[in-house]
C-alpha cells in the first residue's frame, strides 16, 4: 500500500505540475498584452456609414458564400436587427437613435472584432482559433470538434455554426480577409465601402487617426474609441456620435482581456493536484492510525482480561487444591482416628474376652 | 448464475418495460435524425444559444449527480466510515454509468464526435477549462471503471484479477477525489468566460467553488435517493449487511448533507455580498434566484437537519429527492435559464421536444443498464466467495 501511494504521488507530481497544468496556468496569466506590433485592423466610423450594404455584398463575394434570398440592394432587410450567420460573416444594422440631435438613423457594421486576446481562442480545447501576428483571428476546421464553447465565450456573439451539417459542421466567422491580405489586397468590405466608413491600417495608426477625428470634430464624435480597450482591445475600432450601447455595442464588457477571466480557476489546478493527495493521504493515515491504536488498545485489553482470568483461574485452582489437600488430610486423620478407635475397641473387646475366657489370655496380650 | 432466476422483470411486459421500450424506439429515431440531418433538425440551438439542455442537463446535471461515486468512496476509504461499506458499490456503479452516459450524450451534441480525443492528441488547448473538464472526465471514467471492476470479476469468477483490482482501491479513491474536485469545479468555471451573458446573480468568480461544494451535496443526496429507489425495486437482491447498513447510511449522509448545505448557503450569500448584488433580488430574476436559494438550498438544509435529529428516515429520503431537484434547477439556471438573460424573449432558447427526447432516452438507457447489472453482479450484496475481504 505504501509503495503504491508513494508512486501515485510521484505520478501526480510528474503528470500534473510538470507539464500541462503549469503551461495552461502560465499561458492564461500572461501580463497585459497590447497586441502584436504592426498588426492590422479596421476603423469603422459609424458617423459616415449610410447603410448601403455594399460591404455585405463584397464579403459575400470574396468568401464565396451562398447568395441570399433578398439581393443586397434590397434595404428592407434593415427593418430587422440581424446577427452574423454562417452565410453572412458581416451584417449592417440600422439603429434609430433616441437622441434628439441625431434624429437620423445610424448604421453599424457587425463582424468579428479580431480581439487582441480573443475569448474564442482562449476557450478552444483544440486551439482551433489563433490570433495571428498580422491581426486576423483565424479558425482551423481540420481540428475543430464542434463543441461550440467558442460561441458561448465570444462577448460579441460573432461565431456561427453550421447547424444543418450532420457530420462536418464548421464554426464560421469573418477572417479579416486574411487570404486577401496575403496577396496585398484590402479586405473585401473595406475595398467596397463607397463612403470611407471603413479604414484599413495598422492598429496603432488607426488609433491615431481616430483621435485626430475626435479632436477635429468634437461635436460629431463621442470622445471614445470603442475597441481600444474593450475586452483588452480589439483589432476593429469604432467611432460614433451616439452612445455605443444604442448601436448594439455593449458598454459593460470591461477592459480585462478574456483569458484573465479564467486565469484564477486554471491556476488552482496545480494546487489541487499537489495538495489534495497529500491531505487525503494524511486523513487516511490518521484514520488508519486511529484504527490501529484502537485495535492495539483492544488487543491489550483482551490480553489483560485473559491474564486476569488466568490469574483467577490459577488462584482458584490452588485454592481448590489446598482445599482438596486439607480435605484429604482431614480424611486421613479421620481414617487414622477411626482406625485407632477401632483398635481401641478391639482391644477393649479382647480385654473383656480375656476376663471371660482365661485360655485366650496369651493371644490377647500378643495383639 | 442463470438469468431467468435473477432477472425476474427484465424480459416481461411490465408497464415499465413497455414505456422504456417506447422511449428507446423514439430515442433511436431521433438519433438517426441527428446524424443524418444535423443538430438543426433536432434542436432549438442557435448561434446565440449554442448550448442547450444536452449540456445543461446531460453534462452538468449528469456529472453533478454522478458525484455519489467519489463522495461515498472518499467517506468510506479515506475518512474511515467503514460502516457504510455496502454503499460503495452501488454508488460507484451509478457514478460509472452516469459518466458513461454523459460521454455518450456528448456525442450527440458536439459536431464531430469522433474527434472528442483531439484535445489530447492534436490540440492541447490548455488555456481552456473545457480541456480540463475533458481530461478529468476521461481519466475519472477510467478510474470509476477500475473501481467497479471487482464486481464483474467476482461475477465471472476471476479471483486473481479481482484481488489485484481490490488492492488498487486506495490509490483509485484518492485519484478519483482529485479528478472530481477538478472537473466538478471546472464545470462551473466554464461560465467564468461569459460575465456579459450570465445573470450577475448566478455569475460569480466563486462559480467553481459553488459547483464543487454543490457536487458533494448532489453526491450525498443521490446516494440516499437512489438507495430508496433501488430498495423498492431490488429489495430481493440485497443482503443482510446491505439492508442493515442502509438505515445508518441514510442518517449519516443526511446529517452530512445538512452540514454541507449550510456551508453552501453561506458561500452563496458571500457571493451576492462580494458582487454587491442585493438590489437585484427584487427583479424577476431575483425572485427566481430566491426560489432556488431558499426553496432548494435553505429548506432542504433545514429538513435534513430535522430528519437527522429526529431519526426520521422518511423525511431524509424525501429531502434527498428535493435536493436532487434543486441541483437540476441550479445547473439549468446557470447554463440555460439565466444565461443570455440580456436577449429579448423571442431570441431566447427553449428546448426542442427532441432534445428532451434524447435526454430522457439517455436516462432510460442508464436505468436499463443499471438494472441489468444489479440483477446479475454482486452490487447490492456481498459475493459469498469474497465475504472476508468485501
Ligand atoms: S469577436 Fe469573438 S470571434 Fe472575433 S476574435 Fe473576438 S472573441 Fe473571437
Ligand atoms: S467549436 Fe471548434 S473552434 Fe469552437 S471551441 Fe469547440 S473545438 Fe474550438
Ligand atoms: S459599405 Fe460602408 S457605408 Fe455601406 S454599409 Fe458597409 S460600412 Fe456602411
Amino acid at each position: 500500500m505504501a509503495i503504491s501511494r508513494r508512486k501515485f504521488l510521484g505520478w501526480m507530481g510528474a503528470a500534473g505540475i510538470g507539464s500541462t497544468v503549469a503551461k495552461s496556468a502560465g499561458a492564461a496569466s500572461t501580463g497585459h498584452f497590447t497586441g502584436y506590433p504592426g498588426s492590422m485592423g479596421v476603423l469603422h466610423d459609424i458617423t459616415r456609414c449610410v447603410g448601403c450594404r455594399s460591404c455585405e455584398a463584397a464579403c459575400n463575394q470574396v468568401n464565396n458564400l451562398a447568395a441570399p434570398t433578398k439581393p443586397f440592394s434590397d434595404l428592407t432587410v434593415l427593418e430587422q436587427k440581424r446577427a452574423t450567420t454562417n452565410e453572412a460573416y458581416t451584417v449592417v444594422n440600422r439603429y434609430e437613435s433616441s437622441e434628439p440631435k441625431a434624429a437620423i438613423p445610424v448604421f453599424r457594421k457587425i463582424q468579428c472584432n479580431h480581439c487582441l486576446e480573443p475569448a474564442c481562442a482562449s476557450v478552444c480545447f483544440v486551439r482551433a482559433f489563433k490570433k495571428t501576428e498580422k491581426g486576423p483571428v483565424l479558425y482551423d476546421p481540420s481540428v475543430c470538434v464542434g463543441c461550440r464553447y467558442c460561441m458561448m465565450a465570444c462577448p460579441f456573439e460573432i461565431p456561427t455554426y453550421e447547424y444543418n451539417e450532420p457530420l462536418t459542421p464548421r464554426v464560421l466567422k469573418c477572417t479579416l480577409c486574411a487570404p486577401r491580405l496575403e496577396q496585398g489586397l484590402l479586405p473585401g468590405c473595406v475595398e467596397a465601402c463607397p463612403k470611407e466608413a471603413l479604414t484599413f491600417g495598422k492598429r496603432t495608426d488607426l488609433i491615431q487617426i481616430a483621435r485626430e477625428r475626435i479632436r477635429n470634430h468634437p461635436g460629431r464624435y463621442l470622445n471614445h474609441i470603442y475597441g481600444e480597450n474593450e475586452m483588452g482591445g480589439t483589432s476593429w475600432l469604432y467611432l460614433s456620435s451616439v452612445p455605443f450601447g444604442s448601436v448594439g455595442l455593449r458598454e459593460d464588457l470591461g477592459i480585462k482581456p478574456a483569458p484573465e477571466l479564467t486565469a484564477g480557476a486554471l491556476s488552482i489546478v496545480p494546487m489541487v493536484v499537489g495538495l489534495w493527495p497529500v491531505l487525503l493521504t494524511g486523513v487516511f493515515a490518521m484514520n488508519k492510525r486511529k484504527e490501529k491504536i484502537a485495535a492495539q488498545e483492544q488487543a491489550q485489553a483482551v490480553a489483560a482480561a485473559v491474564a486476569e482470568a488466568q490469574r483467577k483461574a490459577q488462584t482458584q485452582l490452588t485454592q481448590a487444591l489446598d482445599k482438596a489437600k486439607k480435605e484429604k488430610d482431614k480424611a486421613l486423620e479421620q481414617a487414622e482416628k477411626a482406625k485407632e478407635q477401632a483398635v481401641k475397641k478391639a482391644l477393649e473387646a479382647a480385654a473383656t474376652a480375656t476376663e471371660t475366657k482365661p485360655q485366650t489370655k496369651g493371644e490377647g496380650e500378643e495383639v | 448464475m442463470s438469468t431467468e432466476n435473477t432477472a425476474p422483470n427484465s424480459s416481461k411486459l411490465t408497464p415499465f418495460n413497455l414505456i422504456a421500450g417506447l422511449i428507446v424506439i423514439v430515442g433511436l429515431f431521433i438519433t438517426v435524425l441527428r446524424f443524418t440531418k444535423g443538430l438543426g433538425a433536432v434542436s432549438n440551438l442557435s448561434n446565440h444559444s449554442p448550448w442547450g439542455i444536452w449540456i445543461g442537463f446531460d453534462l452538468l446535471v449528469g456529472v453533478a449527480l454522478a458525484a455519489g461515486g467519489y463522495v461515498t468512496s472518499a467517506a468510506v476509504y479515506v475518512f474511515g466510515m467503514k460502516r457504510y461499506h455496502s454503499a460503495v458499490r452501488p454508488a460507484v456503479l451509478t457514478g460509472f454509468l452516469g459518466y458513461l452516459f454523459v460521454v455518450i450524450a456528448l456525442h450527440y451534441d458536439v459536431g464531430r464526435p469522433w474527434r472528442l480525443p483531439y484535445p489530447f492528441i492534436v490540440g492541447w488547448g490548455t488555456t481552456s477549462l473545457l480541456f480540463e473538464v475533458g481530461l478529468c472526465v476521461a481519466l475519472y471514467l477510467t478510474v470509476l471503471f477500475l473501481e467497479f471492476t471487482p464486481a464483474p470479476l467476482e461475477w465471472l469468477g476471476l479471483t486473481k484479477t479481482r484481488n489485484l483490482a481490490v488492492k488498487l482501491t486506495m490509490v483509485l479513491t484518492i485519484f478519483g477525489v482529485v479528478l472530481s474536485t477538478l472537473h466538478q469545479s471546472s464545470l462551473g468555471a466554464l461560465f467564468l468566460i461569459a460575465p456579459s451573458k450570465l445573470h450577475p446573480l448566478w455569475y460569480s468568480p466563486y462559480l467553481p467553488v459553488f459547483f464543487f461544494v454543490s457536487s458533494i451535496i448532489a453526491g450525498l443526496s443521490m446516494v440516499i435517493f437512489e438507495g430508496s429507489l433501488s430498495h423498492k425495486a431490488f429489495h430481493h437482491k440485497m443482503d443482510a449487511t446491505h439492508l442493515q447498513e442502509s438505515d445508518g447510511l441514510v442518517l449519516g449522509f443526511g446529517k452530512a448533507a445538512a452540514l454541507v448545505l449550510a456551508g453552501y448557503f453561506t458561500i452563496k450569500i458571500v457571493g451576492i455580498t462580494a458582487g454587491n448584488h442585493w438590489h437585484l433580488l427584487t427583479s424577476p430574476y431575483g425572485y427566481w434566484f430566491l426560489v432556488e436559494l431558499l426553496g432548494f438550498v435553505a429548506l432542504p438544509c433545514l429538513l435534513y437537519a430535522m430528519g437527522a435529529r429526529e431519526k426520521n428516515l422518511k423525511l431524509i429520503r424525501f429531502t434527498a429527492a428535493w435536493t436532487v431537484a434543486g441541483i437540476v434547477l441550479n445547473r439549468l439556471n446557470v447554463s440555460v435559464i439565466a444565461f443570455n438573460y440580456h436577449l429579448p424573449v423571442a431570441e431566447r432558447y427553449f428546448p426542442h421536444w427532441m432534445e428532451i427526447g434524447i435526454s430522457v432516452f439517455m436516462v432510460t438507457l442508464l436505468i436499463l443498464v443499471y438494472r441489468f447489472i444489479v440483477t446479475r453482479m454482486p452490487i447490492l450484496y456481498g459475493h459469498p466467495d469474497y465475504q472476508a475481504n468485501h
